[in-house]
């Protein structure tokens, strides 16, 4: 956690002062900009913690471990890989969701495929995707992708 | 004034019953809350600083400007220059359709249409920074790097697939 903190506040340091002594304006700009997003999103992020604060309390861990741990198996990976490919969850909601299952006993692996899915298939999509590309591509692109993400999900299980 | 109070609801409502559950000594309510604790924390501890790099990049790295230049290059200067240009992007999936049909009517190849996509699904900076707080950094460069040859696998895969009578529509809201 604090290790984020150093990461991110360095390099924000750095950034920032580069930034500052090339152009003055287009860095409060930049500062503007980006307080303006963190602003847009701030509710919708505050909401999902308290969300996922609540669940995470109705939710025993054991749970968890059972289904997405490391002994789910395939069970756990294929769930994961299928509520991925269905849902749509915004990645900067997804993610601490994702950290909160690992902390609680989930896979390396499960979150991984479940991510990817996540974020590169989505069949909720799949209507608007066909209007922009065709039946045939958006299907396609889609089946392509799911099979990526599963491979990108036992890969990283099997290195992390 | 009134929207902020709508938006903010149920934070309102959460801090109320936090309080409420401290002071009356409701347990599941303290619990509750030292969970949302544990990722307020989290989240404090580097997203403001995330939102000023994605600011300043936005300012320095305007990606109209590389708009200008996609399309027509081939071979591993056009692959780059889709995967950069992705990479500045933000939001979900179904907002990369019409940059690809920007990207169609430019002229770029179905190869690189589809490897913008791929690389817009999973590669995008600001997702890449809140990936990383999150799930730290070595999942996230593992990650990175085994999702890139199988976008631009999947690239050249559409590509023989789907080649041909290949089209990107234009869907007017």
């Amino acid at each position: 956690m604090f290790n984020n903190t150093i990461i991110f506040g360095l390099l924000t340091g750095i950034v920032l002062v580069i930034s500052l002594i090339f152009d003055k304006n287009k860095t409060i700009l930049g500062l503007k900009k980006g307080a303006k997003m963190l602003f847009n999103i701030l509710h919708p992020f505050l909401n999902i913690l308290i969300l996922i604060s609540v669940a995470l309390f109705f939710i025993p861990d054991s749970l968890i471990v059972t289904y997405l741990g490391s002994n789910s198996g395939w069970l756990g990976f294929g769930i994961a890989a299928i509520i991925g490919s269905i849902t749509l969850i915004p990645g900067f909601i997804s993610y601490p969701l994702a950290a909160a299952l690992l902390k609680q006993g989930a896979t390396y692996a499960v979150v991984a495929v479940f991510m990817t899915t996540l974020m590169m298939v989505g069949i909720v999509t799949l209507p608007l995707e066909i209007k922009y590309f065709g039946k045939k591509a958006a299907i396609f692109r889609n089946a392509f992708n799911f099979i990526a993400a599963i491979i990108i999900g036992i890969v990283i299980g099997w290195l992390m | 004034m009134k929207r902020h109070l709508k938006n903010y609801a149920w934070v309102i409502l959460f801090i109320i019953f936090s309080i409420g559950s401290y002071f009356l000594g409701f347990r599941p309510g303290e619990l509750i809350y030292s969970n949302f604790n544990q990722f307020f924390i989290e989240m404090i501890s580097f997203i403001p600083f995330l939102f000023i790099l994605i600011g300043l990049f936005d300012v320095w790295f305007p990606k109209e400007m590389l708009e200008k230049h996609i399309g027509q290059e081939s071979g591993l200067k056009g692959i780059f220059l889709v995967i950069l240009l992705a990479m500045l992007q933000a939001g979900p999936l179904y907002g990369a359709f019409p940059v690809a049909y920007i990207l169609y009517k430019k002229g770029a190849s179905v190869k690189n249409i589809f490897i913008y996509l791929g690389a817009f699904s999973s590669m995008k900076i600001p997702m890449l920074g809140i990936e990383m707080g999150y799930l730290g950094i070595e999942f996230t460069i593992l990650r990175t790097l085994i999702s890139l040859p199988l976008f631009i696998l999947i690239g050249y895969i559409m590509e023989k697939v789907v080649g041909k009578d290949f089209e990107v529509k234009e869907i007017k809201a």
